[in-house]
């Protein structure tokens, strides 16, 4: 039975995807340009403590604001 | 109430969190795919819950001796644990999102521990609106304390109970290991009891820190 063009064309098509899909497979390893994931992803840690300490520093930003309007009423 | 007016657990909290800066970022952890070094995070993030957790149950202690006694002090201890939990809560929410981001691929993901810790962040917040909307003293302080025991055993069930019983990308959840199995076998309780312990005790350090400046606040207005 022979192919029309249409169905060949078809073909060509489908068999250039198969290969593109199975050129494309990812390499053992995908290091992205990502700063933070570098090192083991250590820097996530080291903005983990950042942001505890701004948080406690905020915090006592507030109290000390609190603390000198209870002392300039005195 | 001596207690919080003595210097000798405010350093001992010190020391503990301090030491955990060192023990914490250098000593050995498993290595484990996708986590890796993050599970340093264990000894920042997961204090700070711990913190959290110790001044919401004084608060709960304090708002039960209020509604027995109706003394106002009670009423000031029990708001300002809670005003010093939720800035832990933050922190713990902020933590936890930054962890999320370079594990699960998201800050918020609709993980169901995540959106119940959001629910039962909007409980407490919700206490402090309550309070703010009632001028008579008594009576918000009352109500206030009622509200305050029903809201904490809600926040255990949601942040607690909930998302461990469905599935979950956090530890500890939907038959997935926390990492007690790990502190177990590799020196990580070293470091991680020391950083709960500790952090809970500053927590509770700022919470009287505040306690005493609303107790002069309070006194000052009852005298004007």
């Amino acid at each position: 039975m022979p192919l029309t063009n249409m169905k060949k064309l078809t073909l060509l098509l489908l068999m250039l995807c198969s290969i593109s899909v199975a050129m494309a497979q990812p390499g053992q390893d995908v290091e992205m340009a990502d700063a933070l994931r570098s090192s083991g992803k250590i820097y996530v840690v080291i903005l983990t403590i950042c942001i505890i300490f701004t948080g406690l520093a905020i915090f006592l930003f507030s109290m000390d604001r609190r603390l000198k309007k209870l002392e300039k009423d005195n | 109430m001596k207690f919080i007016y003595q210097t000798w657990w405010k350093v001992i909290a010190v020391l503990l969190v301090l030491s955990t800066f060192v023990t914490g970022l250098l000593f050995k952890v498993p290595r484990l795919p996708i986590i890796h070094e993050t599970i340093r995070n264990l000894y920042f993030h997961v204090p700070m819950w711990m913190g959290m957790l110790t001044v919401f149950v004084v608060s709960v202690y304090y708002s039960i001796k209020y509604l027995r006694s109706g003394k106002e002090e009670y009423d000031i201890a029990a708001v300002e644990c809670v005003n010093t939990g939720l800035v832990f809560y933050v922190m713990g929410l902020c933590t936890g999102m930054l962890w999320a981001k370079y594990t699960w691929g998201e800050f918020w993901s609709g993980d169901a521990k995540q959106n119940s810790a959001a629910i039962a962040f909007l409980l407490y917040c919700a206490y402090l609106v309550l309070r703010n909307s009632m001028d008579e003293e008594q009576k918000r302080a009352k109500i206030s304390a009622i509200y305050n025991i029903f809201a904490f055993p809600v926040m255990i069930v949601l942040i607690f109970v909930l998302p461990r019983m469905t599935a979950s990308l956090h530890p500890g959840s939907g038959g997935n290991p926390a990492f007690g199995k790990y502190d177990l076998d590799n020196g990580m309780k070293l470091a991680f009891y020391p950083a709960m312990l500790g952090w809970s005790f500053i927590a509770l350090w700022i919470a009287t820190l505040r306690y005493r400046m609303r107790l002069i606040e309070y006194k000052k207005n009852a005298i004007d």
